[in-house]
Order: C-alpha cells, then sequence, then structure tokens
C-alpha cells in the first residue's frame, strides 16, 4: 500500500498529493518533488524511441531507508508518483504497475469530465476513493 | 442567455404559474390523489432551469415532483441558500396565472402549479405537500409542506429577486412559517384528499383554464409519484419528458450523445458550482465516455434538479438513476445493487459498467413504467448499445467448429463392405483403430480420414470392389480384409462424409499402383525379360515389375527395416515379394497376393508360401541380380506399399487397397493375359508364371499345363494378393504420415502468418 500518491502535470505542477500520514506531509512532498527529477532522466533516456514505445511505468525511482518511490509517466507527460513504505517489502512490481494502472484509469476518468479543466487541481470523488483504496490502511 | 437571464425572473413566474396551473388541474380532478410530489421543488426545479435552459415551458411544477421525489434531505433544511430567492418566487406566483397559458405548452411533469387564485398562499403548496406527503416519508413531507408553506408565506411577498430556479426551489427550504406550520400539520394529518377538496373550489376556476398540459403530465406526475415515491431518485415521466426535451435541444437524435463540451455548457446554465457539476458528471457518466446518452442525460438532469432543489449529491448513482435501458419493465423499484456495485465498482472500464449494467437493462426503472416505450428504445440504443453489444457477443459464442468433421477418411472405397466398415470407421474411427488389431497403425485411421489422397483409392473403386470381395470372400483374413476393408471403409467413410471425388483413375497411374503399369509391364514383359517388363511393369517410381523378385526381396527387407509390419504383413512382404517377380507385374500381383494373403489368415499367405515356394526361389534367384538394381525403386515403394498393405492401416489401405486391387485385378485380368502370354513375362516370372506360358505351347499339355498353370495362378494371385495388402497397409501409413504432416504445416502456418 501506498504511503503517498501524487499526481504531476506535465508542467510538473501537482494535480493531487494524498498521503496516509495526514501529518508530515511536508516530508512526502518534498519526496515527490525530487523524484520528478528521476523521472525527467529517465523519460529523457528513453527518448530516443519518440516515446511510443517508452514504457510508462518507470519503476523504482529512488529507493531510501525509509520507503521507495515508483514512477509512472502517461504519454501526456503527467507523472504519477507512489511512494511506499520500504518496510512493506511484501509489494511486487506487478501491483505497483496495477496500481499505476488503476491511477491512470481514474486519471482517464477525470480527464473525460468535461467539467475538469486540465490543469485544476483534481478534486474527483471517484479520484479520491480509488487513491483511498490504495493507499496504506493505516487509516 | 443574458437577456436569457433577465427574464428569468419572468419565467421564475411562469413557472410557479405552471404549478398553479398544475396545481389546480390537479385539485380539481385529482382529489385523491397527492399533489405531484415534485410539485413544489419541480416547479422550482423546472423554474430554474426553465430559465437556465430558456425553456420557458417548463412548468414549474416540474420542480415540485422532483423535490417531492428526492426526499428532501437536511440540505432542504437549510433555507439560508434558498432564503432569499424563495421570496423572489413569491412574485413570480401572483403573475402566474397571465403566464399559464404558455406555461401549459410545456409538457412537463409539472406539479400543479400552485394557483395564485387560491387565496391561501399555502394552499397550492398544501398540495404538493399533499401529494409529497400522501405519497410517502411522512418526515419528508412534513418537511415539504413546511417548505412549501414557507414558500408561500414568502410567495405571497412581493419580490422581484432573482428568478432564478433557485427562488422556486428555495422555497422549499424555508422554514415553514407558523402558519404553515399549521397548514402543515394539516396537511400532515389529513389526507391529502381531505385538503384537496378544500382546494378545489378555489382551484376550480381555474382549473377549468388551466386544464391543458398540466393536467396531463400531472396525471401522469401523480400516479407516479403515489406507485413509486418510495424512490426519491426516480424520474417521473413529465421530469423524463422535460429532460428528454432538453436533450433534443442539444442532441436531436434521442440515441445519440452529447459531448461534452454541449453539456458541460448546458449544465453549467445551472449554476451549479464547477465541483458539483463535476461530481455530477462523474455519476451519470456511466461509462466514462465522456458523452452523455439519453439515460445519462436525465440522470445528471436529475441530478442537478435535485441539487438544485438542495439535495445533496449521492455518492454513488442512485439506482433510478441508472442507465437501465431497455426492459422497462415495471419492476418499479427494484434495487439494483448490481448496477450499483457495477457502477462504483467499474469506474474506470466501460466493459465492467456496462456488464453490472446489463442485468439491469432488465430491470425497469420505476418511472419508465408509463414513457417506457419510447425511452425504452433511447436509452437501449444510447445506453445499451454497448451493454447490447456486449451482449451479443456474449450471446454469439463463436460457432462451434462444426466444420470439425468426424475424422473420417474420406475415402471413397466403393466396395459396400468398404462402406460399411468405413462407416463404422467413421462413427468410431478410433474405435475402429483399437478393433482393428491388424491395423497396425489405428492413429493411421483417422489421419486416413483426414487424407484428401485417400480420396484417390476411392477411386479405385473396380479395383476396390473386387477386391473388397475378395476379401470379403476371405473372411480367414478377416483382419487383412478388415484392415484394407476398413481402410477402404474409412476412406469411404470419409468420401461419403465429404466426398471430394477421389480421382479413382488417376490413381491406376499413380506411382504406387501400377496395376496399370501391370497392364503395360505385362505388355512390356510379353516380350523381353525380366528386365524390361521391370521398367514397365512397376510404377513409374518402380521399376518394371519384372523385378518383382527384386522387389520382392528388398520389399521384404524394406519392410522389415521401415516398418514394423506385422508378422503376417511380414510374412506376406515375404511371400508377396517373392511371387512378385513371378510376373512383370508381379509386384502389383505379389501385392495383391500379399494383401490377399494378409487378408486371408494365414492360411493363403501359407499357401502361397508353399505353393510359391520354388516361385521364390525362382524369383530370388531371378530377382537377386536385379533386386540389388532396382530393388531400391521399386522395392521403396513396393515396401511402402506392402507395408501399407502389410499393415493394412484402415484409410491408407483403402486407397491402396484399391489401386492394388486393380493391379489385381489388372493382374488377374492380366493373368489370363499372362497365360496367354507366357512367353511376355519376364523371365522372372516364377515357374507358375511361366508355367503358363508353356500351357499353349504345349497343346496336349494344354490340360495340365492350364490346370497347372491355373493353379498357380491361384497361387500367385494369392501371393499377389497377400502382396497387395501389404503394399496398401505401407500406402496407408505413408498417406497417413502425408496427412499428419500436412496437419502440421496447416497447424504450423498461423505461425508462420504471425
Amino acid at each position: 500500500m501506498a504511503v503517498c500518491i501524487a499526481v504531476i502535470a506535465k508542467e510538473n505542477y501537482p494535480l493531487y498529493i494524498r498521503s496516509v500520514p495526514s501529518q508530515n506531509e511536508l516530508k512526502f512532498h518534498y519526496t515527490v518533488h525530487t523524484s520528478l527529477d528521476v523521472v525527467e532522466e529517465k523519460v529523457s533516456a528513453v527518448g530516443k524511441s519518440l516515446g511510443d514505445q517508452r514504457e510508462l511505468y518507470l519503476g523504482l525511482l529512488y529507493p531510501t531507508e525509509d520507503y521507495k518511490v515508483y514512477g509512472y509517466v502517461t504519454n501526456s507527460k503527467v507523472k504519477f508518483v507512489i511512494v511506499v513504505d520500504s518496510s512493506n517489502t511484501s509489494l511486487r512490481d506487478n501491483e505497483i504497475r496495477s496500481m499505476f494502472r488503476k491511477l491512470h484509469n481514474s486519471f482517464t476518468d477525470v480527464m473525460c469530465n468535461p467539467f475538469y479543466n486540465p490543469g485544476d487541481p483534481i478534486q474527483s470523488k471517484a479520484f479520491n476513493g480509488i487513491v483511498s483504496g490504495m493507499m496504506v490502511q493505516t487509516g | 442567455m443574458q437577456a436569457y437571464w433577465n427574464s428569468s425572473w419572468l419565467r421564475h413566474r411562469l413557472n410557479l404559474h405552471q404549478e398553479r396551473v398544475v396545481h389546480l388541474f390537479l385539485a380539481e380532478n385529482f382529489k385523491d390523489l397527492p399533489l405531484p410530489r415534485f410539485v413544489v421543488g419541480k416547479n422550482e426545479a423546472e423554474a430554474r432551469h426553465a430559465a437556465l435552459y430558456q425553456d420557458s415551458d417548463s412548468q414549474s411544477v416540474y420542480t415540485a415532483p422532483g423535490t417531492a421525489l428526492i426526499p428532501r434531505p437536511p440540505g432542504r433544511g437549510h433555507p439560508n441558500k434558498k432564503g432569499p430567492p424563495s421570496s423572489s418566487s413569491l412574485p413570480v406566483h401572483e403573475v402566474i396565472q397571465p403566464l399559464a397559458p404558455s406555461i401549459e405548452t410545456q409538457p412537463e411533469p409539472t406539479s400543479p402549479v400552485i394557483s395564485p387564485h387560491q387565496s391561501p398562499p399555502t394552499s397550492p403548496h398544501s398540495w404538493r405537500k399533499h401529494k409529497r406527503q400522501h405519497s410517502g416519508g411522512n418526515a419528508d413531507r412534513q418537511q415539504v409542506v413546511a417548505a412549501t408553506g414557507s414558500v408561500w408565506t414568502q410567495f405571497r411577498e412581493p419580490q422581484t429577486g432573482p428568478v432564478t430556479g433557485d427562488g422556486m426551489w428555495s422555497s422549499h427550504s424555508p422554514p415553514p412559517p407558523p402558519s404553515q406550520e399549521s397548514w402543515v400539520s394539516f396537511t400532515a394529518d389529513t389526507p391529502p384528499s381531505s385538503t384537496l377538496p378544500a382546494m378545489h373550489p378555489s382551484s376550480v376556476q381555474e382549473s377549468t383554464t388551466i386544464r391543458t398540459v398540466a393536467s396531463a403530465a400531472t396525471t401522469n406526475e401523480i400516479q407516479r409519484q403515489s406507485s413509486g415515491y418510495d424512490d426519491p431518485w426516480k424520474i417521473t415521466d413529465e421530469q423524463r419528458q422535460y429532460y428528454i426535451n432538453q436533450f433534443k435541444t442539444i442532441q436531436p437524435d434521442l440515441t445519440g450523445l452529447i459531448p461534452g463540451s454541449a453539456a458541460k455548457e448546458f449544465f453549467t446554465k445551472s449554476k451549479l458550482p464547477i465541483l458539483e457539476l463535476s461530481h455530477i458528471w462523474e455519476l451519470s457518466d456511466f461509462d466514462k465516455d465522456g458523452a452523455l446518452t439519453l439515460d445519462e442525460f436525465c440522470a445528471a438532469f436529475h441530478l442537478v434538479v435535485a441539487r438544485k432543489n438542495g439535495y445533496d449529491l449521492p455518492e454513488k448513482l442512485p439506482e433510478s438513476l441508472m442507465p437501465k435501458l431497455i426492459d422497462l419493465d415495471d419492476s418499479a423499484e427494484v434495487p439494483e445493487p448490481v448496477a450499483e456495485v457495477g457502477y462504483s465498482a467499474s469506474p474506470v472500464e466501460v466493459t465492467p459498467n456496462k456488464s453490472p449494467s446489463m442485468p439491469s437493462l432488465n430491470q425497469v426503472w420505476p418511472e419508465m413504467n408509463q414513457s417506457s416505450e419510447q425511452w425504452e428504445t433511447f436509452s437501449e440504443r444510447s445506453s445499451s448499445s454497448q451493454t447490447l453489444t456486449q451482449f451479443d457477443s456474449n450471446i454469439a459464442p463463436a460457432d462451434p467448429d462444426t466444420a470439425i468433421v468426424h475424422p473420417v477418411p474420406i475415402r471413397m472405397t466403393p466396395s459396400k463392405i468398404h462402406m460399411q466398415e468405413m462407416e463404422l470407421k467413421r462413427t468410431g474411427s478410433d474405435h475402429n483403430h483399437p478393433t482393428s488389431p491388424l491395423l497396425a497403425k489405428p492413429p493411421e485411421m483417422s489421419e486416413e480420414t483426414k487424407l484428401p489422397p485417400s480420396m484417390k483409392f476411392v477411386a479405385a473403386n473396380t479395383v476396390g470392389d473386387g477386391y473388397s470381395s475378395s476379401d470379403s470372400s476371405t473372411s480367414d483374413q478377416e483382419p487383412i480384409t478388415r484392415q484394407r476393408s476398413q481402410s477402404g471403409a474409412s476412406p469411404e467413410a470419409l468420401k461419403v462424409v465429404a466426398p471430394p471425388p477421389p480421382p479413382p483413375r488417376p490413381q491406376q497411374s499413380h506411382s504406387r499402383s501400377s496395376s496399370l503399369d501391370m497392364n503395360r509391364t505385362f505388355a512390356a514383359t510379353s516380350a523381353p525379360g525380366q528386365p524390361q517388363p521391370s521398367t514397365t511393369a512397376f510404377p513409374p517410381a518402380v521399376p518394371p515389375r519384372p523385378l518383382p523378385t527384386q522387389t520382392s526381396v528388398p520389399l521384404t527387407g524394406h519392410r522389415v527395416d521401415s516398418e514394423g509390419v506385422p508378422a503376417g504383413g511380414a510374412v506376406l512382404t515375404t511371400t508377396s515379394p517373392q511371387q512378385i517377380p513371378q510376373q512383370p507385374n508381379f509386384a502389383d500381383f505379389s501385392q495383391f497376393q500379399a494383401f490377399a494373403a494378409s487378408e486371408q489368415p494365414s492360411s493363403l499367405p501359407e499357401i502361397d508360401k508353399h505353393s510359391e515356394a520354388g516361385q521364390v526361389e525362382k524369383m530370388s534367384e531371378g530377382a537377386g541380380p536385379l533386386r540389388t538394381v532396382k530393388s531400391d525403386g521399386p522395392a521403396d515403394e513396393r515396401t511402402s506399399a506392402i507395408v501399407n498393405s502389410a499393415k493394412g492401416s484402415s484409410g491408407p489401405l483403402a486407397p491402396p487397397p484399391k489401386p492394388v486391387r486393380r493391379r489385381l485385378k489388372s493382374e488377374d485380368e492380366l493373368r489370363p493375359e499372362d497365360e496367354q502370354l507366357g512367353p511376355q513375362k519376364a523371365s522372372a516370372i516364377p515357374a507358375p508364371l511361366t508355367a503358363q506360358p508353356s500351357i499353349p505351347r504345349s497343346v496336349g499339355k494344354d490340360k495340365k499345363a492350364i490346370q497347372a498353370s491355373i493353379r498357380r495362378n491361384k497361387e500367385t494371385n494369392t501371393v499377389l494378393a497377400r502382396l497387395n495388402s501389404e503394399l496398401q497397409q505401407q500406402l496407408k501409413d505413408l498417406l497417413e504420415e502425408r496427412i499428419s504432416l500436412e496437419v502440421q504445416l496447416e497447424q504450423l502456418r498461423p505461425f508462420s502468418h504471425l
């Protein structure tokens, strides 16, 4: 389960950030922010393939002693970042991928909403629900 | 829009008027019927919508039912939001009358418009309240009543505030003034009917003039409300009709979709916060396609109306708002947990949404009962299209591979026996395999069945027939005969099943069955000795039959080497090859003999062996040198054929037997010729054969010679028959192999494409 889930817009500003531990969110915000550099690095590395063949799932961006950060980029350069607790070693790569897939789908649904202006913070309840389902169940 | 907004007040008044109209009508005609639940709410909502959407005809009543349907949430209680607007509705109310006609034009589920004529400001509201209360939800009713009462009180106050629908709706929310409270209690306590009559006298006057559309709409609405009041989210007919009309303004095609942008503009008019609209969209866009079908649109509209009326938006799409298209049976408030579950569970994918909606398709929206037909079609097309497609896809499973014909060898064995056996085989090719122990290759049966080439053998009907007859005759050699017949049968069966007309005749000239060759060989061998006939006798590939000895020997060798020829087959092969050299076409003959021998239980072979022992010797002698030379080619074929025949694989046997039979026949036919041609026969011809030509030589010896030759011929016949059978078996095997290879090739083809 994720500890923090963030959706970063193409211009690298956050569209949605949510952390499970309501406190100490700043730490996660900072982590997500720093992970953007890694994302860019990975994206540019694969850029040779024009991005079409680029894998959306970036995998583990970088691990820290406390947690691991996974990244995912859509074709529209919208980035999803998931921070999971390092102690949660049971999380397999497939699970992370599925989480990203769900995020992407939910994000797509949000985008489909005509009342949503791209670039606005995501306030969709459905999206929140999805994210909540993926967050650590620590309450 | 601006201009319209400016006139919103006017519209609001119109809506109110509509309400009144409807109300009056209801009051008059439906004394006992509760006022459309959504009278008040709907009126407001509709008024608002009318204003919003420039729908002057929107009956205020429309709002009322909505509110009535929707259980007044606590939100209703918050008058704050709607307090001020409510006041604005009052003046409208007073102006309703003159506007009645215009309002009436709207065929919307207008709750009975609160007729201004009714002196008691609360009367119309009471109507509505009655209705609502009557229909159900006492608490709500009371609330509603109170709200309406408050509204009315507010209405009384001439106000020219913004006429947005909010005013109408908000009218509900304001706390009921004391007067209305009393009224509320009154209405709450007494059934609408009681109150309604009270209203009648006042409303009668106007009801007469107001009856038109409102009445119709309200009647339905009332009935609806009374019937399906339990579901607050239900959409009444009037409401739905209104929604549909609104839908038409955006999308004339009721089965089409409203693009997101258009819907956004439309619903933005409702002045709801974008966030709420976004949430409404999320709820209503069931298939997440960014567009609204008629169902989705109605659901969204309904949610907007409800929200306008103060109802909080649900977290999930209510069942009644689910785009259940199709069947609008009367399953009314059938809870659709499936649909909801589907909705909630599959926000991401369309198919999951669809799937749950599919079962809900058959469920009916309560409100659909009335205006169902028309609506059903819309919804079905619009929303259920995908579901239907899914349905269809589900319903239309891939056709079972009917094309997969029973793997019955399509042999065209003409012989009846073969046919029968083929059928047997067909019924159970597998069975046949095991049942035919002699069938060295039970699988061959199936393979053979698939063998199209086996059809060729069918062509050799004549041969087959003759052979079959001989086979049948040789009951002792049942196994062999069976093999052949079975093989023949299987192919025949196949033939029967899928009669690819096997080129029977071509077989004659086919490489293996050199039956015709025998003729040639005979003719050829007539003059020349072994070498010549050998060249011609055998199948093209096979050197002439004249080298039957050669071939026979190598055949035997091959046989033994190549395939696990059954002992009998081996025996046959040994004998047949030996017999083969006896005649130029001996190969065939030997085959035949072999086959025949194989068919016939060992007896014949044995006999043949004995009888042809000498022949064998001769053959072996003659064939020896020749064998080495020519054995290879013909030997192979021979061996294969022999093997095939020996094995008596059902499928291949049939075809091979036929050609073999042909040979036999030809051989048989040739035999007499041989006899006549005595000298024509190659030197390799076994003694008995050689004896034949000698017959005519000495007349005196004719009888004896003839008899001897006859015997020998018979022996050779048997030997050849055996040989034939063996060869046929070999052929069968090869054919089966070929079939298997072809199958593999076919299987590999798709991969190659990939």
